[in-house]
This record gives C-alpha cells, structure tokens and sequence, in this order.
C-alpha cells in the first residue's frame, strides 16, 4: 500500500502538493501550526493514496516521502 | 519501497524561500540530476546574486559565490583549471540577462563546457519586486506601477531565442515547472544539460519559466496559473538549439 509522509516542521503550507494530487486527499490542517508558523498539509485518507507522487513532485522543499 | 525522497545532493538545511517558491522545485531537480549522474563528489555550482543566494547551504556539494552576473566567468575559470570536474551555475533573470548579459552570451558563444540553470520568473525577487529583463509588456512590478511600458522601457529578453543565434553553444532549452508534466520534462532537461558537459559537449543552458508568488502578489497556485496564462504564451518551451541532435539527422 502506498504512503506519504510529511516532514511537517518544514512545510510551509503553501498548497502545492493539494494541487497537484489527483485524488484529493490533501488539505492544510486548519487546527495545526507548525515550529515556522506555518499551517502545515496532511492527508486526509492514506488508504485511497495511489502513491504516484506527484504531490511530492511539486512540493518545493522536499517535505513529502512517497513509499510504496 | 521508497519511490519520491529528498536527494542527496541537496543538504538537510530548511530553505529559506517564501512559501510555494518555485527555487526549491529547481534546486531539487537540479540535485537528482547530480544523483542519478553520480556525480556529486567531483561536482562544483556557482550561486548567483538573488534569492538564490544562499544555494551553497543547499546544494551538498562545493559551491562558490559569484559577484552579480559573474557566475559563468567563475564557472569559466573552474572548469578550464578543473576540466575533470562538472561545473553548474544556478542564476535569476536579473542576475543572468541584467546585469551578467555579457558574461552569458561570451560564455555561450565560446561554447564554455558548463551547465547554466537559468532560472526566469520574470522579477528581481530578492530586492523586493523590480522590473527585469525578462518582464512581461504590462506587468506591474515595484518599478513599473503602472505596468511595463514597452515603449520607455524596451520589450522583454527573450534569452533562449537570442543564445540560440550563436553558433557556440551546443544545448539552448527552455522549460517550466507549473505542473508535474513539465517538472518531469525540466528534470530531463536539466540532466541532459549535464551529461552534455560529462560527454565534453559544451554550453548547455536550461531557462526555467519560474513563479514569484511574493512578488507577482498572488498565492502559490494562483502564481502557477498566471505563468502558464502569460509568462509560456510569451516564452515558448522547447528546445532552441542542439547541435548534437542535428549533426545525428
Ligand atoms: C553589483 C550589484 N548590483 C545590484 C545588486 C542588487 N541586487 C541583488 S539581487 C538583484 C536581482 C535579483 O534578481 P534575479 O537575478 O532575477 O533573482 P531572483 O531573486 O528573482 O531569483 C539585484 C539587482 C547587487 N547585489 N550587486
Ligand atoms: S502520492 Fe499521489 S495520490 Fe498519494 S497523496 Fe501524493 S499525489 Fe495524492
Ligand atoms: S507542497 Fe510541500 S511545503 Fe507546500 S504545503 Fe505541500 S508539503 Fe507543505
Ligand atoms: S521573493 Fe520570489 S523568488 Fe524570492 S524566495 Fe520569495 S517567492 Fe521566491
Ligand atoms: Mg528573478
């Protein structure tokens, strides 16, 4: 099965991955602030998670590990 | 099985770029083409003046600072007294077309044997949002409020179009990374152009059509969307010039 995982203390929120994933199973976590301030992204259902990795392909500061 | 992580060629230092910045999107493609040609040991980048400033606490392997616009005269001097070493210069619009215009065009025209990333997002991002070369006719920037007025000012540079005249260089290639097609296609690219410096080919220049959401004043994505609106229409992706490929045909 495949799995992201987010290295959440260096996430700046900025939205790119939710984007970029073709089945939408990303959002910002609205209740969550990381160390920088930022609100950081997550996964909203790892089970449906494809693992193509595009959400990685476009993060700009490799927060995001595509396991599969 | 691990199928996306961090390169090693890039350090575990936190970039400092604003949030959704496409400069980490470059640097990382830059650092896989680094990994997958295993050559990180023997390679050396030239950071520019701009954001990317401080891409020597990025990328993992020697780095030199370059003063505004010099990198490929520093890139020259590497690589002519280090031949066995691969030599990138990563430099902004304003770095590479403003003020270092006529080290890139001597560099290219001597076919120098280096990698140039040449990374366009159409502003000065680190001085706050001026007006660039490479500016859209219109665009409001920090100098032109009113927008880019073609008629004071001049038109924009189109780099690709205008290296590609020289006989010199041997790989002029223009890409973007507002999407993950054209990230996997930037990422091609980029390799190529350093595998044409292993292979001892010559200047291999990649333009990379980039956003600045912070300066353009718009959010990360929104940023995406106005670049492939405005900025690919402008400048066209595409291979300019290969020597290689045309002596094969
Ligand atoms: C000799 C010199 N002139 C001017 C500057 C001011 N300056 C710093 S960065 C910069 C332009 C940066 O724009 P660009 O190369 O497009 O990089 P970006 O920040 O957009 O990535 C300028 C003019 C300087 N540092 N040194
Ligand atoms: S790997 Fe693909 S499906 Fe899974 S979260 Fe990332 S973009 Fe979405
Ligand atoms: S693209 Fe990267 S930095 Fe941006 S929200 Fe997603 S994980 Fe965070
Ligand atoms: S100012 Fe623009 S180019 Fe510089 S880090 Fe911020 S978004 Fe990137
Ligand atoms: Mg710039």
């Amino acid at each position: 099965m495949a799995k992201v995982t987010f290295k959440t203390d260096i996430c700046k929120g900025c939205g790119l991955c939710i984007e970029a994933c073709p089945k939408k199973l990303l959002v910002i976590a609205k209740d969550k602030i990381n160390k920088k301030g930022h609100s950081p992204a997550e996964m909203t259902d790892q089970s449906k998670c494809i693992g193509c990795a595009f959400c990685a392909t476009m993060c700009p500061d490799c927060v995001i590990t595509v396991e599969k | 099985m691990v199928v996306f992580d961090k390169p090693k060629a890039l350090t575990d230092a936190p970039l400092h770029y604003c949030p959704g910045c496409t400069h980490g999107i470059i640097h990382r493609l830059v650092a896989e083409a680094i990994d997958e040609l295993g050559i990180l040991g023997k390679t050396v980048g030239v950071a520019p003046v701009g954001c990317a400033v401080m891409a020597y606490d990025y990328f993992a392997c020697d780095m030199v600072e370059a003063a505004h616009g010099r990198a490929p005269a520093v890139a020259t001097g590497l690589k002519r007294a280090m031949p066995e070493n691969v030599i990138f210069t990563y430099q902004g619009d304003g770095d590479l077309a403003s003020i270092g215009m006529a080290e890139t065009v001597h560099a290219a025209t001597r076919n120098e044997n280096i990698t140039v990333i040449f990374v366009n997002n159409a502003i000065y991002g680190m001085t706050g949002g001026q007006m660039a070369p490479t500016s859209l006719p219109g665009q409001v920037t920090q100098t032109s409020p009113y927008g880019r007025d073609v008629k004071t000012v001049g038109y924009p540079i189109r780099v690709c179009e205008m290296l590609s005249a020289l006989d010199g260089p041997e790989l002029i290639q223009r890409v973007a990374v507002n999407n993950v097609k054209n990230v996997m296609a930037a990422k091609k690219a980029i390799k190529k152009a350093f595998q044409n410096q292993i292979d001892g080919k010559g200047f291999s220049l990649i333009e990379v059509v980039s956003s600045c959401p912070t300066n353009w004043g718009m959010t990360p994505s929104n940023a995406l969307k106005w670049l492939e609106e405005n900025m690919i229409p402008y400048y066209p992706l595409g291979v300019y010039k290969d020597r290689s490929a045309k002596e094969v045909k």
